[in-house]
């Protein structure tokens, strides 16, 4: 045992070396996961001969991470899905401002941050998924109206921890303002049918059980489940289309300021903004495009067109503590 | 002078181990001591009330669930002869395989409202179908997670129930003690030691639980933690709820501390193993059909649904990859747990030596690390760690030598380590209450043969707590297999392991699709499990004869 222990001791101080990064190599801290991003980086690697490398893990640790690690940081991109993350990077200054005419013609100004130091990759919709059997389109209508009497016990959604509803939430504060958003939080938490699921996922389940009639959720999910069981009595319905639109968010990137290879960098992030590289990282997850030329994928497009809400997705971040208090005073677990 | 020196080591050693441990846990402390006011006061009066009850609630539960599960069975299967005695002893261990998040998304998968057993209730029993309590509540979440590790209780309680040996419960039971009477007079006092550490273990873990609770969605101080950082952008106020878990987790240590005062349990070669007496009748079959139940729900009916998942998901996750993930696991594992057993070994030894208060102090300190939630712990130690390298590195400069990026920062060292300060209770707990079987005599013997030193360890105390170091290793080594938030945090580029991709599948919903680096988990934590009760159990210990 001892002699096992000690032969150990000395493997583990053999390996303790350190990697670096190879100079022809970018490296990525990416709150993407990896199942949505390898093959992209890949090819990248085949057509540039730059290769990628890339470490996984959750946005704001990633953020922390690279806030302890300062000038010894091996990141050169910051890649994050909901722009409350990015927002909140930028706001921590590790963001370096990117002047590129490349990103400023493929990626819309409300999808990316008014100083340039984050841009959206792909736009993922935010929206109500409603039973089928038991609910008639015409019932539906805004985000707002789901927090109304007659959805008493009808509603499901997914918990308030999640940084997707953070936004939700702040986008309602940036566009109807704070009164009016806390009688819809207020509303909706009275209106559940059961407590805050802890996945988009589950929620959708749940809808399709019969536990709720309606919820609010992204239309990857709706299209990855859909996709496993066709059956499903589960439609979409784009939400508040006569006023401010269906709320979007991006996943995106930006380049990390002590990154040593800016100019590498962003030449990474125009392709990754360019159509070939659109069209994969959209269709990878059933997202929708960020590049306006690129379309998505078929079985995206057959959910129908939509009008999404054009505020500046920067307010986002700005209000998400905001939300964040607003649904806890509202108990909106 | 010379002696004073020696007594002077055990202190030295388990400071410098403490100090190692508690930097992380220091940077958090004083980080929750400039938490934003706005926003601890938002705490305070709309999150804090319910996170404590909540806890308390969850803790207790957990706590009492997992010592009448671990205790009545440890109990059942020591002093009792009963059909499959001798498969439960074995099998009841291995739930501690199955990692709490996945305990948790198999059975809010079976048991939730569109799973198959009230989806199949609705269909064929409809009247019954509004009786099912709601799972994601804090009962479902106690549940779920005494399912998971109440083998920590079973195990610590049967290895406490085996080392009493036949003479006390025998002297008990010849002087008219009832069976009742035996077993709360005699045999549960007899070990409570042993039944205290696995309950600490217990209390710990559901402390610092984050990937169960969030699956329930049932909000405790983890979660709050959580939410405070990635929702309220404060890392300090983060750091302030922490600061709140790790006083607790120290009043509870403590408090145990004192309850055990002035308490010797020395071991006094009861190794003649208890006579099992025999159940007959209902007792037989009430035993049989409880040890039954329990380890069917805690592990036959997970892996099975498991299994199930893996089956349907097969074709669309298996890769090479997994070759990688398996080897990175164990690779990761037993370089932690070697650094995890060594440091536990001496943090044991120097207090063994010279038990006085502060040296003990020191020890009960460096076993914190336990209870924080590992993300938590993680930034600690990068903190402590961009401290360091940035001292390295600036010393280098002055020395007009240009280092290449960090030096400990992304290196392989920092893994270990950090498993280290996590896991450093559950390897230490069993190693030193085989601590206890060195009684001084021991020593004395030893130096009247002239053995001394470094041949007194190695020749004389090592061989009598190797038991208590292959269980401390093997139950570290569990650990470190199903730990996921520092090795997310902290592994460098291409260490992912199998808990990193069930990360990775269930934060996005894919529960089927994380199914196969879960069952690939439990069979890989099933190996040191199987070793333990396999193996480790039937060898005979050599007792040197007095």
């Amino acid at each position: 045992m001892t002699k096992i222990v000690t032969a150990l001791l000395f493997l583990f101080i053999f390996f303790s070396g350190q990697a670096v990064a190879a100079p022809d190599e970018l490296v990525v801290y990416s709150a993407r996961k990896e199942h949505l991003v390898k093959d992209l980086f890949e090819k990248y690697e085949k057509e540039q001969g730059i290769k990628i490398t890339y470490i996984t893990g959750k946005a704001p640790v990633m953020l922390q991470r690279i806030l302890s690690e300062k000038e010894n940081t091996a990141a050169d991109i910051l890649l994050t899905v909901d722009a409350g993350n990015l927002w909140h990077a930028a706001q921590k200054e590790i963001l370096v401002p990117v002047t590129s005419p490349v990103l400023d013609r493929n990626i819309p100004d409300h999808y990316k941050d008014p100083d340039n130091r984050w841009f959206g990759l792909s736009v993922r919709a935010r929206t109500i998924v409603y039973n089928t059997d038991r609910v008639k389109k015409e019932d539906l209508s805004t985000y707002e109206a789901l927090a109304g009497e007659d959805w008493k016990g009808r509603l499901l959604l997914r918990t308030s921890k999640k940084v997707y509803n953070q936004s939700l939430v702040a986008m309602l504060i940036a566009t109807l303002g704070e009164d009016r958003t806390r009688s819809i939080v207020s509303g909706w938490v009275s209106n559940l049918a059961a407590p805050p699921y802890s996945s988009d996922t589950k929620v959708l389940e749940a809808i399709a059980a019969g536990q709720g009639d309606a919820a609010i959720v992204n239309t990857y999910y709706y299209g990855r489940l859909m996709k496993q069981n066709p059956d499903l009595p589960l439609g979409i319905f784009w939400a508040d289309q006569s006023d401010n639109g269906v709320h979007v968010n991006v996943s995106g990137a930006g380049i990390v300021k002590y990154s040593k290879k800016i100019d590498q960098a962003v030449r990474f992030l125009e392709w990754l903004s360019e159509k070939d590289a659109q069209k994969i990282f959209a269709d990878a997850n059933m997202e929708y495009p960020v590049n306006q030329t690129v379309l998505p994928h078929a079985d995206v497009r057959k959910w129908g067109a939509f009008k999404p809400s054009t505020a500046n997705l920067a307010r986002a971040g700005e209000l998400q503590a905001r939300a964040v208090k607003l649904m806890d005073i509202e108990g909106y677990k | 002078m010379i002696s004073s020196i020696k007594y002077q080591g055990g202190f030295i050693v388990s400071s410098g181990i403490a100090a190692i441990s508690l930097s992380p846990v220091l940077f958090i402390l004083a980080s929750g001591m400039n938490a934003d006011p706005d926003i601890w006061s938002h705490l305070k009066q709309y999150v804090l009330p319910g996170l404590l009850k909540n806890t308390a609630i969850l803790v207790a539960g957990v706590v009492s669930v997992t010592a009448a599960l671990g205790i009545s069975l440890a109990w059942l299967t020591s002093f009792y002869e009963f059909w499959g005695r001798r498969l439960f002893e074995k099998w009841l261990i291995f739930p501690l395989a199955i990692p709490t998040y996945v305990m948790a998304f198999i059975y809010t998968g079976l048991l939730d409202y569109s799973g198959p057993v009230q989806t199949a209730v609705r269909e064929y029993a409809p009247e019954l179908a509004g009786l099912f309590p709601e799972i994601r509540s804090g009962g479902g979440a106690i549940m779920v997670i005494s399912l998971a590790i109440f083998p920590y209780v079973f195990l610590m309680a049967s290895s406490g129930f085996r080392s009493m040996g036949r003479s006390m419960v025998e002297a008990s039971q010849s002087l008219g003690g009832g069976r009742m009477f035996t077993l709360f007079r005699v045999t549960l006092p007899m070990a409570r030691p042993w039944i205290f550490g696995g309950l600490i273990l217990v209390f710990m873990e559901t402390l610092a639980d984050f990937g169960a609770v969030s699956v329930f969605n049932y909000d405790t101080f983890t979660t709050g933690i959580y939410k405070a950082w990635y929702g309220l952008f404060s890392v300090n106020a983060a750091a302030q709820l922490a600061s709140i878990l790790v006083v607790m987790v120290l009043v509870i240590v403590a408090a145990e501390s004192w309850l055990r005062r002035k308490q010797k349990f020395f071991n006094r070669g009861g190794h003649q193993p208890v006579s099992r007496k025999r159940l007959n009748g209902t007792g037989h079959f009430l035993a049989s059909a409880f040890c039954s139940t329990v380890l069917l729900v805690s592990f036959v009916i997970p892996a099975v649904q498991l299994l199930i998942w893996t089956a349907k998901a097969f074709a669309v996750e298996f890769g090479a990859h997994y070759i990688h993930l398996v080897a990175n696991t164990f690779f990761l594992g037993l370089m932690g747990t070697a650094v995890t057993l060594a440091v536990a070994v001496s943090l044991s030894y120097s207090g063994r030596r010279r038990a006085d208060l502060k040296t003990g102090i020191a020890a009960k300190l460096s076993l914190s690390g336990y209870a924080l939630p590992g993300t938590v712990l993680a930034v600690g130690i990068i903190h402590v760690v961009a401290w360091l390298d940035s001292r390295v590195t600036g010393t280098m400069d002055m020395l007009g030598i240009q280092l290449q990026g960090a030096l400990l920062q992304g290196s392989l060292i920092l893994l270990p380590l950090c498993y280290m300060i996590r896991f450093l209770t559950v390897g230490y707990n069993p190693v030193s209450s085989h601590m206890t079987r060195l009684t001084p005599s021991i020593d004395e013997a030893a130096r009247l043969m002239k053995v001394t030193g470094p041949a007194l360890l190695s020749k004389i105390h090592l061989p009598l707590i190797r038991k208590g170091m292959v269980t401390g290793g093997i139950l570290v080594l569990v650990e470190i297999f199903k730990e996921m938030p520092v090795t997310l945090m902290l592994r460098p580029f291409g260490w992912d392991t199998l808990a990193v991709k069930i990360f990775e599948l269930t934060s996005e919903g894919e529960w089927e699709r994380a199914a196969l680096p879960a069952v690939t988990l439990v069979l890989a934590g099933m190996i040191p499990v199987g070793f333990l009760t396999f193996i480790g159990r039937s060898k005979k210990q050599h007792v040197p004869e007095g």
